[in-house]
């Protein structure tokens, strides 16, 4: 039986994995991660499972330790934020290219410079090539659903990729929130021990990570997108059978109030809750406003998206982080991009939103809608705008 | 819903009252949240940090600007920092102060309701620390009723272990003794 408890959402993603059972942690803290870290450390400590855990001295090298653990066998977790995540940038490629099944927590943080250690998504999106399977969760019950259905997911043999978790900083890993934690032996149903293809043996000796020039490279770039985008059949049927034995739902793109919506809003992480507040006032005024709630991001749910848009007039995409120079949000311009061969698709508007822990209240969100709803089809003269912002 | 901000300084434990009223909540069967002024903190500087208690699953996530209730676990703070900003005006403001609500009221721009209570007597009597945080707790539930003081034993004891005892005492005493202007 699952139990209703009442747990910081930082400390019940390390519990998440615990319930994984995973054997090996390698771990570098940075904020706003740093109680994962810490508490995957105790959990290892205390003797609760029966795990290592690799203290290394930076998150490169967290990332190096886990994948040499990854190919002996182990199942491997985690987590890191930020700075640590762009340090780490060199390896990711290299993980999934070995098709090595760790799950990391990504506890979302803005980049440097300047210096902010407060929640956005501009740490994440520059990994967004990097052949990881990403998802995004909206509160701590997702937190932990995700964390555990991750491991499932990677490890599926037709599947063979690195996951992770993104978990609004501080908004998400520092709240105090009631949550359902899944029972050890419902989660030992759910994922068996982890099964490699191969692993790293001196008994059987076979080789990984090796040396590929033009002959056979393009190949394996190739075998590596095929693999991405296979997962999401996996991913699909891993969320299915989660809704079959915990009750709880999971789809690419979650609408809320979406029947007769005109205009749709859509999201990434915890500020779907807020949002859907303000749609829920929105429709209390008579504006047919609904919310698509993104969770998917790798492999990028190209269907779901299409089928999700049909019939509105407008859609606005927040975004949590900037592409310079380039398209406004690295959302939108996917969206675009995947919308652009539709025969009708929405008029776009691109806002983007709470960069480095700017606050966005329920009226923020109520605005962004009412303006669109005002403007109707008309054209907008930038593609983008960064919502809120000061200037003189 | 109701909505407290917590003031403190860093190390004086507003965090952890957060932790405990929320989970108080949630043993209740309600839905909370607890969390601190998001960003870095040092000790003895300004912190706040806040609760949201609910009979339903809350689904806001953006910072609390209007709180329902206040609490002031260091009297220093009052002048420091405008502990009543945006403080509903049919709020409440709770002060660790020796003063009486009246006295309070001259030095802090609020309309509302103010109490106050010598938590910090208390906490040096009970604990034998002037930590007031799980202390004022006991007044907060005094005036608003968000939990039942019975709700906190669990919280406290899984945090304090053979300690809570002492803090349990302290947090009734703060319920019994809060002075009501």
């Amino acid at each position: 039986m699952s139990k209703r408890i009442g747990i910081e959402v930082a400390v019940a993603a390390a519990e998440a994995a615990a319930l994984c059972r995973f054997d090996v942690a390698a771990v570098y803290p940075i904020t706003p991660q740093s109680h994962v870290a810490e508490h995957l450390s105790n959990i290892v400590a205390d003797g609760r499972i029966d795990a290592e855990f690799i203290t290394v001295e930076s998150e490169h090298s967290a990332m190096s330790a886990a994948m040499g653990a990854s190919a002996t066998g182990a199942r491997v977790v985690t987590a890191t934020s930020s700075q640590g995540l762009m340090y780490m940038h060199e390896v990711l490629p290299i993980a999934s290219a070995m098709r090595l099944p760790i799950v990391m927590a990504i506890a979302n943080r803005a980049v440097s410079g300047p210096l902010n250690i407060l929640n956005d998504h501009s740490d994440i999106m520059p990994q967004r090539d990097s052949g990881w399977i990403s998802l995004f969760a909206e509160n701590g019950q997702e937190v932990v659903d995700m964390m555990i259905q991750a491991f499932k997911i990677a490890e599926h043999r037709d599947v063979q990729l690195p996951v992770n978790v993104n978990i609004d900083g501080f908004q998400l890993t520092h709240m105090v929130e009631p949550l359902e934690m899944p029972d050890q032996k419902e989660v030992d149903k759910f994922l068996p021990p982890y099964k490699p293809y191969a692993t790293l043996h001196p008994d059987k000796p076979v080789s990984m990570g090796t040396f590929a020039m033009n002959d056979v490279y393009t190949e394996v770039m190739k075998a590596k997108d095929a693999a991405l985008v296979n997962s999401k059949e996996v991913i699909l049927a891993v969320w299915k059978e989660w809704e079959k034995r915990f009750g709880r739902a999971y789809e690419p793109i979650e609408g809320y109030r979406v029947k007769g919506a005109e205009i749709l809003m859509l999201t990434m992480g915890s500020m779907g809750e807020t949002a859907a507040v303000a749609i829920d006032e929105l429709r209390k005024k008579g504006i047919p406003a609904g919310l698509l709630k993104m969770k998917l991001w790798r492999p990028f749910p190209f269907d779901e998206l299409k089928k999700a848009v049909k019939g509105a007039k407008t859609l606005i995409v927040t975004d949590r982080a900037v592409s310079f120079g380039g398209p406004g949000g690295p959302v939108a311009g996917e969206v675009r991009s995947a919308l652009y061969d539709q025969p009708t698709r929405p008029a776009i508007i691109n806002e983007i939103i709470g960069l480095g822990g700017r606050d966005m209240m329920v009226e923020h969100f109520m605005e962004i809608v009412m303006k669109a709803a005002k403007a109707g089809r008309k054209k907008r003269k930038e593609a983008y705008e960064f919502y809120g912002v000061r200037e003189a | 819903m109701i909505e407290v901000r917590w003031h403190g300084r860093g190390g004086q434990g507003a965090v952890t009252s957060v932790e405990l009223l929320a989970l108080a909540a949630i043993e209740e069967g309600k839905y909370a949240q607890g969390f601190p002024s998001f960003g870095p903190e040092r000790r003895g500087a300004p912190v706040a940090a806040f609760n949201r208690v609910d009979g339903k699953q809350i689904k806001i996530r953006s910072g609390i600007y209007h709180p329902d209730t206040v609490v002031v676990l260091d009297e220093g703070l009052v002048g420091l920092v405008n502990v009543a900003e945006g403080l509903k005006p049919e709020g409440v403001l709770i002060v660790n102060t020796a003063k009486t609500p009246a006295e309070v009221r001259k030095t802090i721009k609020f309309k509302g309701k103010i109490a106050a209570v010598d938590a910090t007597a208390i906490a040096r009597k009970e604990l034998g620390v002037p930590i007031t945080n799980t202390t004022m707790i006991g007044a907060l539930v005094r005036l608003t009723g968000i939990v039942k003081l019975d709700s906190l034993k669990v919280p406290v004891e899984h945090r304090f272990g053979r300690i809570a005892i002492k803090n349990l005492t302290a947090m009734k005493r703060a319920f019994d003794e809060v002075n009501i202007g």
